[in-house]
């Protein structure tokens, strides 16, 4: 059975490299939003198994997104990895304590951004 | 008197007997016990000789088949060994090449998807805005720069003007004449300016760039990319970034002057348009 990849990232630019990523992995099939209240919107009316969020998003951005999703307890077992530009400490912890499984900063290496979902997933 | 000196002579005979006797019993035992040592030791003797002939035996190796059959087993069993140590090594290196070549592949493939997505992303749009949004998104999320301007050639007034910046304002990056300080010069020149050790940010320059970009359509440079300060989790240009930059001076120039071109034409045929307009009207 295939998983289920969201990806919200005001940056189509970004959701575009995010989604050839991940579209490296096996069965995976990736969902996109451009800010997070459209990420939450895909997020509930679709099976997703682990979240790629961005944090600087128009709307809604990205550490509120993680406080409505870990706040929910049908989706707080999701996975989430932070991609964002701010590579501060305090940027990081915020996140982590709202509940982010990880953070990776901008410009990404591919490998690690993959490394790190086949991780959370569990797959090979 | 008489009479009991016989009778004491008489009880020390038998004394006397029975003691011989006694010493009798115990030479016979002394003697069945050294009848023993002798065969113990005649055995002993014996066995000396067998071992100290088999050691002879083992010594020269030919007297054993089995030993030597063993022996033999050994050495292909250590031929074996050494043959299975150095294909060992052999597969280990092999190993660290294919791991190097992997990590290869990898920055190989990273670098590819980077700039399919940026060249895609550049020609999927004819607003001129649009085009200048994709430049900078490119700038901020593949090359990882936090302050940096994009300047256009103005044709009329040979200046350099910025028209889309970030970390900083427009107005505080002055008109600049090719040929004029780091970003004039990397215009007219057409050669990218790479700053080879990048110091720490301390104030905004706009005439200090760490890298200056020209966008060239063929000889011509229409604009220039100057970018001041790099993310903080960034400390230099990767060969990913230089890559990124020979594509963005060319498809960022090209992508600019067809949105321009396209937006100008536009314009034109609504204008021709409006006059078709009025000269059919009557």
């Amino acid at each position: 059975m295939g998983h289920h990849i969201l990806v919200v990232e005001d940056s189509p630019t970004m959701r575009q490299l995010l989604h050839f990523t991940l579209k490296r992995l096996k069965g995976v099939e990736v969902l996109e939003a451009g800010d997070g209240v459209e990420g939450y919107k895909v997020l509930t009316s679709n099976k997703v198994d682990l979240i790629v969020a961005d944090l600087n998003m128009p709307v809604m951005d990205g550490l509120k997104m993680i406080s409505m999703i870990k706040g929910n307890p049908a989706y707080r077992e999701i996975p989430i990895v932070v991609v964002t530009t701010e590579g501060g400490e305090e940027d990081r912890k915020k996140a982590m304590a709202l509940g982010a499984n990880a953070y990776i900063t901008k410009p990404i290496q591919t490998s690690q951004l993959l490394s790190v979902v086949k991780g959370l997933l569990n797959i090979g | 008197m008489a009479r009991d000196n016989l009778k004491n002579k008489k009880g020390d005979t038998e004394n006397l007997f029975a003691r011989a006797e006694e010493f009798l019993q115990i030479f016979k035992k002394g003697a069945e016990f050294t009848q023993e040592l002798l065969k113990e030791n005649e055995r002993l003797r014996f066995r000396i000789l067998k071992l100290q002939e088999e050691v002879k035996a083992l010594k020269k190796g030919a007297a054993n088949p089995d030993v030597e059959e063993l022996r033999r087993r050994v050495k292909e069993l250590e031929r074996e060994k050494e043959e299975l140590l150095r294909r060992f090594k052999e597969v280990e290196e092999e190993n660290k090449d294919f791991a190097a070549k992997y990590v290869e592949v990898e920055e190989e493939n990273n670098t590819l998807a980077n700039l399919y997505v940026a060249s895609y992303q550049l020609h999927s749009t004819l607003d001129f805005h649009e085009v200048l949004q994709i430049i900078m998104e490119i700038i901020i999320n593949l090359i990882g720069a936090e302050i940096f301007a994009i300047l256009l050639l103005d044709e009329k007034t040979r200046k350099l003007n910025a028209v889309a910046a970030e970390g900083v304002e427009l107005e505080d990056i002055p008109p600049i004449s090719p040929g004029e300080g780091i970003i004039g010069e990397a215009a007219e020149k057409g050669e990218n300016y790479l700053c080879q050790s990048i110091g720490p940010f301390r104030i905004f320059d706009p005439e200090k760039p760490i890298a200056a970009i020209p966008l060239k359509i063929k000889d011509k440079t229409i604009g220039v990319i100057a970018i001041y300060k790099l993310l903080q989790q960034k400390e230099r240009f990767t060969d990913l970034d230089r890559e990124l930059f020979t594509l963005l001076a060319g498809h960022a120039a090209t992508a600019i002057f067809s949105a321009r071109l396209y937006s100008e034409s536009e314009r034109k045929l609504s204008t021709f348009q409006g006059f078709i307009e009025l000269l059919t009207k009557d």
